[in-house]
């Protein structure tokens, strides 16, 4: 029982800590660019003054284009309870595994493109279009990037992978370094960063993820963005807990627990500013060389697979 | 018992095929009639097959029927009733969605009495083929399904595209039946008789097995439309009517994997690793350039029919990794793959037959093949739309639907592959499975774009603006197997119980750990290595969906929504052809993986009469390569041949002279 409402205060911690994650990376961005920027919980004033906001739809709108932003939503809200934040044995994460969450996120996206498709306005298809092309790239390289975990630990659960990592001395195994390239790489394409999308621009020809959501407004966006936030934080949660797991409790004693959250909290902090630092430096690409991008972390995941296969089985 | 049922529904099948065309001065009691018997077959075959699976003991006939040596032999065992499940539940469906789909025939001048008797004939054969149990009668079965099914595909055969097709279609399964035949005569050759416990006890040599297991996997493979054995499928598919697609490309294909599994590892006896390693490779290619081909298709149907490759191709995976691992000596794991297999063989049958059956109640609304000429449907066609994206979330493995837990399975069966000694083994399953995951995620593009060109946006054509919702037979099968898909996909365990009595009776050995944590936790191989929770994670997601809706619900708000018009950056209105079509939906895709089709893109100048216009052509590399050399290479032969046929009396009396000459020389 105890567990169980570990769980579910750990994914309400989850959800609600995401737009801060945001919110920091974005004021690390700002300062690195000579500008004031907004304090890091703007996000948190944005989402409140949306939810308070109209919905105005389209004419033409069908109940797909209602019904997406809940789906999305709800969708990254069960990833979120499924990811070990704090502690690891939690009940829920036996719900699903590694590959079920790759699923999820496929689900939300499958509703978010078709959501772009509702209303038969050009920006949406396109956006929906560019979207799916570049997760049907990422997608494998993901999948091949935590198989490389998955083999070396032999299981697909995330809080079991987690585990096992924490319990056995520390090597620096070669197919993890490939394998975490490989999954930055696809974090980077999966949640909309620069050098594959630009978060903070609208109506430039080359954005995908608001292209998308263009037509939404008041508490449908709020709910799109909150979900565009999650994922962010999920995929910063499973490239640190999953690299770096030194820190999250294995048991669920509120010393450890604490020191879990402190250790989280520097991680997540450090990971920001690296991807503040990342997109100040970098430049959008061309989206047709974005397949080149996730062609190599495809191939960084399969090297890290080899690699695992050729040097560290037996 | 259940051989009795079973019995039962070839009856009903057989009757369906022949009394309705006695009634032909009754059109509408006719066509009744022979939908309720086909429904009931279907049931009884449900029933009989179901009892079978859950009540596992093989079960013998010999029927008085047959060459006077050689009485036909029936049996019925965990395999064929797992089989006879999915074409009975397929069947049944189909026979409520039949009657209004077959309205349109009525007033054709194409009488009806034919797509009647070759439907009961085709299922007829199907049930009798998974019953057989001596290599006469399935080869007699074989052939009648793939006749009754060619005068399903030419059943409206004023067309030019349907005789064509259905040309094709019964060349390779001609070619094809040749090769399983020849297969059961290696078999039989070492073996007593043709019975098939006769060829299971048969002994064969290494080599003369290898010789038998390529028959009848290029038999069995060119029915189930396995890369480059497919080209039949997407000329056929489209071109039969949407209930006969349905079966053909839900139940038929499946039928094909039937007789392979039931061929290599009930009949061969060991299997061979190498073997193994075929169907991955082959499946890994089915699956990717299936799901590639089916992108760039605009045709509804023939898009679905690539898809059918693409689902073989998994299904052909999960086959190869338990062949290789049955071969390497692990059977639990061997079990877990072919568990794998057959479960999305059943998945396939629903969401593809979900599918079909949805594609033909639009193209009986909007009488278009092509989907740039639909759009908007979801408002006309609520009922079907919303079964349609259920079919469409199914086929493209995402969760908790059901094509996602037989995918899973299959990787999970995959990830296993560090257990081989073989360090190329080891890295060729990953590199398989990689192919599985981008399987995965582009059949997904494709049925985003499937949906959002033909059911959501704005109407591209006046016809598809005038749809309007089915006849309530057919949203009432369209719902049937929808709710399948959902309680398939959210109850697993209790499928993976029932099939392991399958993997029990051929390979050994079951899953016992995959249900052992009670309905709610899907554990194949331990719950500390994998589990997943699919009524859980439904669970979650309605929770989730609640809380999101009740918190930010317009009445707590007190807020209104507002209707407008949509956001035109100020250009004008919106029409339905500013909005994005599925050509350019699926370039990026084209770009990137540009090489795996042969294109012909072409800029149309304009003209006085014409617009500017930019026709794009997309073949099939399988065709261009090897089908049509090989076609001319036939011809020129023939060519060649026809020469010593002169048509002068004194040639041929030359041709008589000398052969006697010949034979007399070789006699004495």
């Amino acid at each position: 029982m105890n567990g169980w409402l570990l769980a579910i205060v750990q994914t309400g911690v989850f959800i609600a800590a995401a737009p801060l994650f945001s919110g920091w990376v974005k004021w690390v961005k700002c300062k690195l660019q000579n500008r004031r920027g907004a304090p890091p919980w703007q996000p948190y004033r944005d989402l409140n003054k949306l939810f308070g906001k109209e919905i105005v739809l389209a004419r033409n709108a069908s109940p797909i284009f209602r019904i997406a932003p809940y789906i999305v939503f709800s969708v990254t809200a069960v990833a979120c309870s499924v990811v070990p934040l704090l502690a690891v044995g939690l009940p829920t994460s036996a719900l699903a595994d590694v590959i079920v969450l790759v699923g999820l996120f496929a689900l939300g996206r499958f509703f978010l493109s078709l959501a772009g498709m509702d209303i038969g306005t050009a920006f949406g298809g396109m956006g929906s279009s560019r979207e799916v092309t570049i997760s049907s790239l990422a997608e494998p390289a993901m999948l091949l990037a935590v198989f490389t975990l998955a083999m070396s630990v032999s299981s697909t659960n995330l809080s079991s992978m987690i585990s096992t990592l924490l319990q056995r001395p520390f090597h620096l195994y070669p197919s993890f370094i490939f394998a975490a390239m490989g999954l930055v790489l696809v974090a980077l394409a999966e949640t909309g960063r620069i050098p594959v999308d630009n978060p903070a621009t609208h109506l430039e020809l080359t954005m995908i993820h608001e292209a998308m959501i263009l037509e939404y407004c008041g508490r449908h966006l709020a709910l799109m963005e909150w979900g565009a936030m999650l994922k962010l934080m999920l995929y910063a949660v499973l490239l640190v807990n999953l690299f770096l797991p030194w820190g999250v409790a294995l048991t669920f004693a509120p010393a450890a627990l604490l020191f879990a959250t402190l250790i989280l909290t520097v991680k997540l902090l450090l990971l920001g500013l690296a991807l503040a630092i990342a997109e100040t430096g970098l430049a959008k690409m061309r989206l047709f060389r974005v397949p080149q991008l996730l062609g190599l972390a495809f191939i960084l995941s399969l090297l890290g697979m080899l690699s695992h296969i050729i040097l560290e089985v037996r | 018992m259940p051989l009795f049922i079973a019995k039962i529904a070839v009856t009903f099948a057989l009757l369906s095929a022949f009394i309705p065309p006695l009634l032909a001065h009754w059109p509408r009691l006719s066509k009744l009639l022979a939908f309720t018997l086909l429904g009931l077959a279907g049931l009884s075959a449900l029933v009989a097959g179901g009892m079978a699976l859950l009540h596992p003991h093989p079960l013998h006939e010999t029927l008085p029927v047959g060459l006077p040596w050689l009485h036909a032999q029936i049996q019925l065992d965990p395999l064929a009733g797992f089989f006879l499940v999915i074409v009975g539940l397929v069947t049944a469906v189909i026979a409520c969605y039949g009657p209004g789909y077959s309205r349109e025939f009525e007033s054709a001048e194409q009488p009806l009495a034919p797509l009647t008797i070759f439907s009961g004939l085709f299922v007829t054969s199907m049930f009798l083929l998974l019953l057989t149990a001596d290599a006469f009668s399935f080869m007699f079965s074989w052939e009648l399904m793939s006749v009754s099914s060619y005068f399903l595909v030419s059943y409206q055969h004023h067309k030019v595209e349907n005789r064509s097709a259905a040309f094709l279609y019964l060349l390779m399964a001609q070619v094809g039946g040749l090769c399983i035949l020849l297969g059961y005569g290696v078999l039989a050759g070492f073996g007593t008789d043709f019975s098939f416990t006769a060829m299971a006890a048969a002994q064969l040599s290494s080599g003369w097995q290898t010789i038998a297991f390529l028959l009848a996997f290029v038999g069995f493979g060119m029915k189930a439309g396995i890369v480059p054995l497919h080209v039949w499928l997407p000329q056929a598919h489209p071109v039969a009517p949407s209930h006969i697609s349905a079966l053909m490309s839900g139940v038929m294909l499946k039928v094909a994997i039937y007789g392979f599994i039931r061929f290599t590892y009930d009949l061969l006896g060991e299997i061979h690793w190498t073997w193994g390693v075929l169907a991955l490779i082959i499946g890994a290619a089915s699956a990717l350039l299936g799901v590639l081909y089916a992108l760039m298709q605009h045709d509804l149907k023939r898009l679905l029919a690539y898809h059918s490759v693409e689902n073989i191709g998994i299904i052909y995976i999960g086959l190869g990794l338990s062949m290789i691992f049955a071969g390497t000596g692990h059977p639990a794991l061997a079990a877990l793959g072919l568990v794998a297999a057959l479960y999305h063989c059943l998945n396939h049958a629903l969401f593809k037959s979900l599918l079909f059956l949805g594609a033909g109640a639009i193209l009986q609304q909007s009488r278009q093949h092509d989907m740039e000429q639909m759009g908007g449907l979801i408002r006309r066609m609520p009922v079907t739309a919303s079964c349609f994206l259920i079919g469409c979330i199914s086929i493209s493995a995402l969760p908790p639907f059901n094509g996602f837990v037989s995918e899973w399975l299959t990787f999970q069966a995959a990830l296993q592959g560090s257990v081989l000694e073989s360090g190329v083994l080891g890295s060729l399953i990953p590199v398989a499975a990689a192919a599985l995951a981008l399987t995965g995620a582009l059949a997904a593009a494709c049925f985003v774009k499937v949906f959002g060109v033909v059911f959501l946006g704005l109407p591209r054509n006046p016809v598809a603006e005038q749809a309007h919702e089915v006849t309530f037979g057919m949203q009432f099968a369209q719902i049937i197997l929808a709710a399948c898909c959902l309680l398939f996909g959210v109850l697993p365990t209790w499928t993976i119980g029932a099939l392991t009595s399958i993997s029990q009776s051929l390979l050994g050995e079951g899953l016992p750990e995959a249900s052992a944590h009670g309905w709610l936790w899907l554990t194949p191989v331990a719950p500390e290595t994998a589990s997943y929770g699919a009524p859980m994670v439904l669970l979650g997601l309605l929770l989730a969906w609640l809380l999101a809706w009740l918190w930010f619900h317009p009445q707590r708000r007190r807020l209104p929504m507002r209707r407008g018009a949509a956001w035109d950056c100020g250009f004008g209105t919106l029409n339905a052809r500013t909005q994005y079509t599925a050509t350019a939906f699926s370039m990026p895709i084209r770009r990137i993986f540009g090489p795996v089709w042969p294109i012909k893109e072409q800029l149309v100048a304009a003209t006085s009469k014409h617009p500017q216009r930019y026709l794009l052509q997309i073949g099939d590399w399988a065709w261009q390569k090897i089908y049509l050399p090989l076609g001319s290479l036939v011809l020129s032969a023939a060519k060649r041949t026809a020469m010593i046929q002169g048509g002068n009396i004194r040639v041929y009396l030359a041709y008589s002279f000398f052969t006697l000459i010949f034979i007399l020389w070789v006699l004495v």
